[in-house]
């Protein structure tokens, strides 16, 4: 006998209450550990317990991220959130509707099977045998275990997934507060944090009085290199910030590399190679053989409100606000740095500016827990502007090494991927040690994590290393840089964005090198028909034509991925025109995500994405010299401004019933890639190295 | 040293006590509650914090109070609520042009001013309007289409 299999995120929290709970005002409250991220989790979360309850979605509220009531589903991260905690919410809301349909049928004296539920009453259609969820709530217990046994509702049936909802925050975000930065506490006092110059100053000197004796300052705080400022006003907290930067003396060593190419610092810092993926043995002759290397830079989050939390000390217990990413992570983390146990720590999420990974939201939380307990008022702490885009950590800057043969019909009868990166996650709770930013400048510090990767798959630095292409013979390589000169985590897509990007260049190089259209390159080398058919879409809808020949100014690429070899499948159709900068001017791109919940949700995830991909590709890279990140402003890390806005049309090939594909990710990396290719249509350049700037693109001509 | 100012603020007069060079971003969120208005670089780069004042989009974080006494200053608030939405709100929601929505109040309140001057923007004007607003989702198509749909809803 096999017990039925519950979803993995059911699995580790079965209490059925830590998901559904019936309130007396006929109305169901849904907890999940999914966080609104900007992304539209809110909505499509409520849209699927409403589905499986059948009550009126205007009944649904959602809980999500409260270590106090709700389930720990671990991060919002990795496009997982509908893939896996949505698929928990689906079976738990299945098998609390079962429970009740049994217990009505009881009531009733009918069975089970006469009664149907309709917006949460559940009764024999046509007769008025009726009862609700909220009429036996009193009788039917969820604090029990979730068995698996009830099915969820057919997709046939549906009537709330697949339809576009509008998103359920926007009309609070459009009017006035909505996020942890918009919070008012009673007696709250305002903070903000001294962070040192460089990652390794230490402080050698600091006057503190200087900065206590100004107007409004409640509380200085020094705790060796980690210095608060708590005051009644915000701008008197910022000016103590200022008086606080000029009260301290710090002892700073340079401590970066020399700023070189990417592709030369990484290769030269110490590595551990590990292989990924190997298939088929090497020999065949290859009747023509091509290698070539790309690179990215380290990227910044850069969101558009720097990272803030609130938090409350009182009577040894304290609760922080935050807009991270893992709720119950980050309360671990906190509880271990304030010594405190985890069930004296609660951490809420609220909603906070858009988040593209592990930013400075983790760091923020710390920050204001420490600042509460000192200061015993409330917090409300906020970042500034220089320390989100200087000390949140980065994505990390990649190289990747490519190699292939052709045989005389241009086929690829060999390929090997070498890729050099650093850790993309150090979140807080990977690993030995504690990756909060205060932790490592208190005394005594906590020690970071040791740097490591997981394995793949789906990989962090080699996700999407392994090409989705059936080539027969294949090696794929990882020199992990355990050093990092630079702070950096998780960024939307990790190593995928680099790998697609020299993947999906590479294959334009291989197609361009057999006088093959590089759409009808791909597809001889795919059998995955739904890859096929987001690569099919995209080109007929882009309108492809092969051997378009190049006017000089303009050029269409194209390029795919299924994003970690499991997700979202993605194709991409980039249209640039060339003058004093590379434009995009158009983007075509075809997905197939599964199963979709909200159609315009996901069409809006893809739209940002390719915007924020063109943006990382065409214009950014943290800069830094001997001893500083000198990107530290909008000025030194401009992003895609609305001028520079492309054309965009997304097609999705909803598959209605299957199982949804996490997609929040999927466009980073073609978008990246067809852009490149785009421009060697329009120059004849292939420009390797992001970002793809005039200056760089010059210094690609031969 | 903390000084008394009137404000007028979205049609009312609203007396605040602040040293006078405080940036009006913070009077605006934290005397006055409207915490619509949000604050971003704080240096004049990202416009999130943009609010009208006589009728023309300012950032408030680079506006010190001194400089708004006796002027008309409008925030998002001033434009709608969430029960009645402003047209520019209305087509936000309705092209469901968002997705942190951080950015978002700062570039309606971009467009408001805008459209007050040119109902009829070309897509250069609609751009050149928000050349001081930065998004960091994405969302750049989507909040275009709502300003030119505002503009055709209002004219």
């Amino acid at each position: 006998m096999n017990a039925p299999q519950l979803p993995a995120n059911l699995k580790a929290n079965p209490r059925l209450d830590r998901w559904v709970r019936f309130n007396a005002d006929r109305t169901v409250t849904v907890f999940s550990g999914k966080v609104e991220l900007g992304q539209g989790i809110g909505t499509a979360m409520a849209q699927i317990a409403a589905e499986e309850l059948d009550v009126l979605l205007d009944r649904v509220a959602l809980v999500a991220g409260d270590t106090a009531s709700g389930p720990n589903e671990g991060f919002t991260a990795g496009s997982q959130s509908i893939e896996q905690g949505g698929t928990a919410m689906r079976a738990a809301c299945a098998e609390v509707r079962t429970l009740f349909v049994e217990a009505a049928a009881r009531r009733l004296e009918v069975s089970a099977s006469e009664l149907a539920v309709r917006d949460g009453m559940i009764e024999v259609p046509g007769t008025d045998f009726r009862t609700s969820y909220w009429d036996l709530a009193a009788e039917v217990s969820l604090a029990r275990e979730a068995t698996g046994e009830a099915a969820p509702k057919p997709a046939a049936r549906y009537s709330i997934i697949g339809k576009n909802v509008p998103r359920r925050d926007l009309p609070a975000k459009f009017t006035g507060a909505a996020y942890v930065h918009d919070m008012e506490l009673p007696g709250m006092v305002h903070a903000r944090v001294l962070r040192p110059p460089t990652y390794s100053a230490r402080l050698v000197a600091f006057d503190a009085n200087a900065v206590r004796a100004l107007p409004g300052v409640v509380s200085v705080v020094r705790n060796g290199n980690f210095v608060g400022v708590c005051a009644e006003r915000e701008e008197q907290a910022v000016k103590a910030l200022e008086a606080a930067r000029g009260a301290a003396r710090w002892d700073d060593q340079p401590g970066l590399p020399e700023p070189v190419e990417i592709r030369e610092l990484l290769p030269r810092l110490p590595t551990a190679t590990k292989t990924v993926f190997t298939k088929g043995v090497a020999g065949a002759a290859a009747a023509k053989r091509l290698e070539a290397t790309y690179s990215r830079p380290y990227l910044a989050h850069a969101s558009i409100g720097p990272s803030c939390a609130a938090a409350v000390f009182e009577g040894g217990k304290l609760t922080v606000w935050s807009h991270a990413q893992g709720s119950f992570p980050l309360r671990g983390q906190i509880a271990r740095v304030l010594g405190l146990r985890d069930d004296d720590v609660t951490v809420i999420h609220r909603d906070g500016a858009g988040c593209y990974g592990h930013n400075g939201a983790d760091d923020a939380a710390l920050d204001a827990a420490l600042l509460a307990r000192a200061c015993g008022r409330p917090v409300l702490l906020q970042w500034t502007r220089e320390d989100e885009l200087a000390w949140a950590p980065f994505g990390s800057a990649m190289v990747v090494k490519l190699a292939a043969g052709l045989d005389a019909e241009g086929k690829v009868v060999d390929w090997r991927h070498e890729l050099w990166s650093h850790s993309h996650v150090r979140r807080p709770s990977a690993g030995d040690g504690v990756n909060l930013l205060a932790a490592w400048h208190l005394d005594p510090p906590f020690a970071a994590s040791t740097p490591r990767d997981a394995p793949y798959p789906p990989g962090t630095g080699d996700r999407n290393s392994v090409p989705l292409y059936d080539f027969p013979v294949q090696e794929i390589l990882y020199h992990f840089v355990a050093e990092m000169p630079l702070r950096v985590s998780a960024l939307r897509s990790l190593g995928a964005y680099a790998n697609v990007f020299a993947i999906e260049s590479f294959m334009d190089e291989l197609a361009l090198a057999t006088g093959a259209d590089p759409v009808a390159f791909r597809l001889k080398h795919l059998a995955d028909p739904r890859a096929k058919a987001v690569i099919e879409a995209a080109a007929r809808a882009a309108d492809w034509k092969p051997g378009n020949a190049s006017d000089g100014v303009h050029g269409r690429g194209i390029a795919f991925a299924r994003y970690k070899n499991s997700s979202a499948y993605c194709a991409i159709v980039a249209e640039v025109e060339v003058a004093e900068k590379i434009w995009l001017r158009r983007a075509v791109a075809a997905v197939d995500a599964g199963g979709v919940i909200n159609p315009d949700g996901l069409q809006n995830q893809i739209e940002g994405g390719i915007v924020q991909a063109a943006s990382w590709t065409l214009k950014e890279a943290v800069r830094w010299d001997a001893s500083r990140v000198l990107t530290r402003s909008w000025e030194d890390y401009p992003i895609l401004k609305f001028d520079e806005t492309p054309a965009i049309e997304v097609v999705v090939l909803d598959q209605p019933g299957a199982p949804g594909l996490g997609a929040g990710e999927c466009a980073a990396g073609p978008t990246a890639a067809a852009i490149a290719n785009a421009l060697h249509r329009a120059l004849g350049v292939r420009a390797r190295d992001l970002p793809l700037t005039p200056e760089r693109v010059a210094a690609a001509m031969p | 040293m903390t000084e008394r100012v009137t404000l007028r603020v979205n049609g009312h007069a609203r007396d605040v006590a602040a040293e006078p060079n405080t940036p009006l971003v913070y009077v605006l969120r934290n005397d006055l509650k409207l915490k619509g208005t949000r604050l971003g670089c704080g240096a004049g780069h990202c416009g999130a914090c943009t609010v009208l004042v006589d009728g023309n989009a300012v950032q408030s974080c680079d506006t010190p109070l001194w400089s708004a006494s006796g002027r008309e200053i409008t925030t998002i608030e001033g434009l709608g609520s969430a029960e009645r939405p402003h047209p520019l709100q209305q087509a936000f929601l309705g092209e469901q042009a968002a997705q942190c929505g951080y950015c978002i109040n700062g570039i309606i309140m971009s467009a408001a001013a805008l459209l007050k001057r040119t109902p009829r923007p070309t897509d250069a004007q609609i751009a050149a309007a928000l050349d001081r607003n930065l998004c960091r989702c994405g969302t750049h198509v989507r909040i275009l289409r709502a300003i030119r749909r505002a503009a055709e809803a209002g004219s």
